[in-house]
This record gives C-alpha cells, sequence and structure tokens, in this order.
C-alpha cells in the first residue's frame, strides 16, 4: 500500500521540516527539478574548518522529497565536505526508515536532495 | 441524461477485468491516455496474424490487402475530423511528431526577425518546438498569455497576429481544459495572412471536429488518446502548402526516382511518410475511430459535459479543493485541482491505493504553471467509460488521503 510510506515519523518532519530556508552568500549552492512531479530543491551551505556549519533547504514538492531534504540536511551538519561527498543513496533511504523499493517513481524524490547535494558539492563548484 | 451507457462500454475494454486491491481502476488520466477496446486490439491483431506484410510494395496478396487496410484506415481518419477536400492526413507518430515535421518543413522558409505567435498554455510539444525554431532562425516567439477566468486573452492574440508568419495553439488545452474559440482565432489569423497550426490533441478525442469550419491550415492529433494504440498520430494538411514543403525525413515509400546526384519526392501524402510506417497503429486507429462514431461525437461531448458539471460539483464539496479552469461549456472533461496541505504527488500516490488514477505535476506544461503560480497541480480527466462512481470513489479517496496527512 502506498500509505504505508506516509508513516508517522514521515508526516511529523513534513509538517515541521527542519533547515528550512535560504542562506546569504553560501559557499556551495545548488538547485534541481525533478520535471514528473515539479519538485523543486535549492540547497546552500556554509563550512568552518573544512566542516558543514550550516545547511538549508528550499522549494516544494512532495512530502518524501521535502522529508528526505530536511533529514539529508540535518545529516550533513558536522560533516567533512568529503564525508559529504561520499552520501550515496543508501544513506538517504536509511534515513528516511521507508521501504521505496517497488515504487521507481517516489525513488526519484527521496533522492533529488542527495542529487542537488552533489551538484553542489562537484569540485570547481564553490560559489 | 447521459446519452452514453458506461456500463456496456466498459465490457468492450479488457483491462476493466483487472482488479486492483480487489476494485476495477477509475482511471481518470485520459488526457495522459486512453484504454483500448477490443475492437481496436482485434483489428490490429488481424493485421499481425492474418494478412502481414509491408504496404505500397507488394503484388502478392498479403500486401494488396494490407495496403488497402493501412489507405482505408487513412480515409476513415480524415472522414472523422471531416478533412474533406483539398486537405491530406499524413501518419506520424504522434501529435509531437506531426508538430515538429511542420516546425522543421514549413518553418524552413522562416528568416531573421520573423514572428511567430504561441500561446502560455501550450504543452511542451507546442511550445519548446517552436521557441528552439525561432532560434535557429533568429526569429521571434510571441507567447499569448491568459485573460480572465483561465481562457487566452483574444485582444492580445490579435494584436500578436499583426505582421506575423505562423501561429501554433492548441484546441483544448491539456492542463485547464480550457477548449479556446478555433473558429474564431482561425479566421482572425486568415485575416492577417498569418498560417495557423491546431493541436487537437486533447479535442479530437473528445468532440465533433469539423476541419472545414474550422478553417486551420494545419492540425494534428494523436492515436492514444482517442482509443487507438500508442505510436500513431497525423497532421492535417492543406495541399497547397504542403506540396511547396521540402520532406521532413527521407527513406523508402517517399521517393519519386533517386539517381545519384538528386532525387524526387513521391506525390502527398507519401512524401512525408518516410520508411515503413506503422500500419497495424493505423489500422487500430481506424478501428478506433469507427469506435467513436458508432457512439457518436456529439453523445461523447455531452457525456463528459454531464460529468464534468457532476465532478466538479463533487469536488467543491470536498474541504481544502480549488478547482481550477473556465466555467461549462467553455471547457473540456479535463479537470486541474489542488487539495490544500497536500503535495499533488502525494494525493495521486494515496488515491492509487484506492485503484484511482491521476495525474500530478505540472503535466508538460511548465509555462503554464509558472504563469497560474502553481508548482503543480492534480488532473482528473474523463472519457466515455467513467462515471459518477468513479467521480465519487475520487472524492472519497481525497476525503482518505486528508485523514493520512492528518489535513481538516
Amino acid at each position: 500500500m502506498m500509505s504505508d510510506i506516509y508513516q508517522e515519523f514521515i508526516l511529523e518532519v513534513y509538517q515541521h521540516p527542519m533547515n528550512s530556508g535560504k542562506l546569504d552568500k553560501p559557499e556551495f549552492h545548488a538547485k534541481s527539478h525533478n520535471p514528473l512531479c515539479g519538485d523543486k530543491i535549492e540547497l546552500f551551505i556554509k563550512t568552518n574548518g573544512g566542516k558543514i556549519t550550516e545547511i538549508k533547504h528550499s522549494g516544494n514538492g512532495c512530502a518524501i522529497s521535502q522529508v528526505s531534504a530536511s533529514l539529508l540536511t540535518e545529516a550533513l551538519k558536522g560533516k567533512t565536505l568529503e564525508e559529504a561527498r561520499g552520501m550515496h543513496k543508501e544513506d538517504v533511504l536509511k534515513l528516511l526508515q521507508i521501504d521505496l523499493s517497488r515504487n521507481p517513481s517516489r525513488m526519484k524524490c527521496a533522492l533529488l536532495p542527495l542529487e542537488v547535494l552533489q551538484k553542489a558539492l562537484k569540485p570547481g563548484k564553490q560559489a | 441524461m447521459d446519452p452514453i451507457d458506461t456500463e456496456s462500454i466498459r465490457e468492450d475494454f479488457p483491462i476493466f477485468r483487472r482488479r486492483l486491491a480487489g476494485k476495477r481502476v477509475a482511471y481518470l488520466d485520459n488526457a495522459a491516455t486512453s484504454l483500448k477496446p477490443k475492437q481496436v486490439i482485434a483489428a490490429m491483431d488481424e493485421y499481425n496474424t492474418e494478412y502481414t506484410a509491408n504496404v505500397h510494395r507488394g503484388v502478392y496478396r498479403f500486401s494488396e490487402e494490407a495496403t488497402e487496410a493501412y489507405e482505408n484506415a487513412r480515409k476513415r481518419i480524415g472522414g472523422f475530423v471531416a478533412a474533406g477536400n483539398g486537405r491530406t492526413l499524413i501518419f506520424t507518430k504522434n501529435a509531437t511528431e506531426a508538430l515538429n515535421l511542420v516546425a522543421r518543413s514549413w518553418g524552413d522558409q522562416l528568416r531573421k526577425g520573423d514572428r511567430i505567435v504561441t500561446t502560455i498554455m501550450e504543452h511542451h510539444s507546442n511550445f519548446v518546438t517552436w521557441q528552439q525554431l525561432a532560434k535557429e532562425k533568429k526569429a521571434r516567439l510571441d507567447v499569448v498569455e491568459l485573460g480572465e477566468d483561465h481562457e487566452l486573452d483574444l485582444t492580445q492574440l490579435e494584436k500578436k497576429l499583426a505582421g506575423a508568419k505562423l501561429l501554433s495553439i492548441t484546441h483544448v488545452s491539456n492542463v485547464l481544459g480550457t477548449i479556446n474559440p478555433i473558429k474564431e482565432i482561425c479566421s482572425m489569423a486568415a485575416e492577417h495572412g498569418v498560417v495557423t497550426v491546431v493541436d487537437g490533441a486533447q479535442s479530437a478525442p473528445h468532440m465533433q471536429i469539423d476541419l472545414g469550419k474550422l478553417g486551420c491550415d494545419f492540425f494534428v492529433f494523436t492515436g492514444h488518446k482517442m482509443l487507438g494504440p500508442t505510436g500513431i498520430g497525423g497532421l492535417l494538411g492543406r495541399e497547397e502548402l504542403l506540396d511547396r514543403m521540402k520532406p521532413y525525413q527521407y527513406g523508402g515509400d517517399m521517393i519519386r526516382e533517386v539517381h545519384l546526384k538528386d532525387s524526387s519526392w513521391n506525390d502527398l501524402p507519401y512524401k512525408f511518410e518516410a520508411g515503413t510506417p506503422n500500419i497495424s497503429g493505423a489500422i487500430g486507429l481506424g478501428a478506433a475511430v469507427d469506435y467513436l462514431e458508432r457512439i457518436g461525437m456529439g453523445a461523447v461531448r455531452e457525456h463528459e459535459k454531464e460529468l464534468t458539471r457532476y465532478a466538479i460539483r463533487r469536488l467543491n464539496e470536498v474541504r481544502g479543493v480549488e478547482v481550477y479552469g473556465p466555467e461549462l461549456p467553455k471547457r473540456s472533461g479535463v479537470i486541474p485541482f489542488n487539495l490544500r496541505g497536500i503535495h499533488p504527488h502525494d494525493v495521486a500516490a494515496l488515491l492509487d491505493d484506492s485503484a484511482i488514477s491521476i495525474r500530478s505535476g505540472h503535466h508538460c506544461a511548465m509555462p503554464l504553471h509558472e504563469a497560474l503560480k502553481l508548482d503543480a497541480t492534480n488532473r482528473a480527466s474523463f472519457y466515455i467509460y467513467n462515471d459518477r462512481e468513479d467521480v465519487d470513489r475520487l472524492c472519497a479517496a481525497l476525503d482518505n488521503a486528508k485523514k493520512v496527512f492528518r489535513v481538516k
């Protein structure tokens, strides 16, 4: 059942997002868009001593993409850029705690924030 | 009174035998594609099992039969939109390819500074095609905006027509369901000497089309939205224009003579049908228009009007629902809406649990969503097999989605 993915935990984060907003003069910044459903995610990152100290996400989209953005940004705080670049699909799915293996279209929503992160942290991409 | 007996219609569609979560599907994504009746499937099966052969090539029995069936389908499909004399039906793979054909072939004559007019409510296929052509030719693309009530601003349209070369416009919006007054628009364009292209992808399946009355120069449509198979559609164009246009693709069947230095082209419509065409697709689409004509396009339209009226009333009773688009009768059976507090993608996903298929997103119309300041919408769209029960199920499932999301 599709409704299984909308667990208490997911709805809680969806209705109370973490790290939403924008940052002035971010060191790293990127945005992307899922043409299927119109989800939009923008990421803003600042570092200090090689570690992520401030991170925000803005945009809008379905619960899965928004919750993924909240959880991913929360998990990235304090991580080095290298660690952040090493984040994988499995890491995001573990944060979400839901099984999307039978919903490839929702998988794209879940992974959109990660895609934006990778785009933002591409070597030479520093703002 | 609904002029269509949806229950007996559904018996012609084998897909309704399938059960999802124990229920028959309430298929409400007809603006994306339609379901297929057994008559269409049988016509294609017959070609593939009884007289498989290429067309316009062999002198043996199967090839003669295949050519006859293919050309006969062309006649019936042309008749379905009352193409009349002076217009030729060219088979394409879909409406998108037909639009690209016009853009690439007719558009070849465009020069720097020429103007093309289109509208903000176009599907990407009727927008990007012209945007990119204009870029290449250093021509200009003028976009007509919405006026009131989610209809086009016709005053602005008329102003933009002055001095333009071509207008490409949708008959019916795939997002808002708006039915544009195409006859008036084409006569305005004709007064300004502007060539007209009408995108009939959302109109040909749902209403009587009479090209003689509409008066457009080109009309494109796709088969899979009108009970036909995927991979077949068409361009209906004025022969005087098509004759002067260069081929869109080169290959077999479109040739008159080939020599080492040059070649000459076959007559219409073959000049524009390079390579082996979608023979079974054309035959299937022929069966689809036969099916629609048996019901009668007037009855199809009446049925959808009735159902749309009912659906808008019922949807407005669901707290938090906002329905977009113009008033009836200026709209088709396409209903875009949003449910407060739940993103369309989540709504559509939850509805799937109740075996209800709707579309969510921007429906290949990003410029329109930007103009409406909407990120995404839900869209329910009807056809001949939908009934009030489908609408009731939709509304009940929306209430249920609100419960899941704890939205009041």
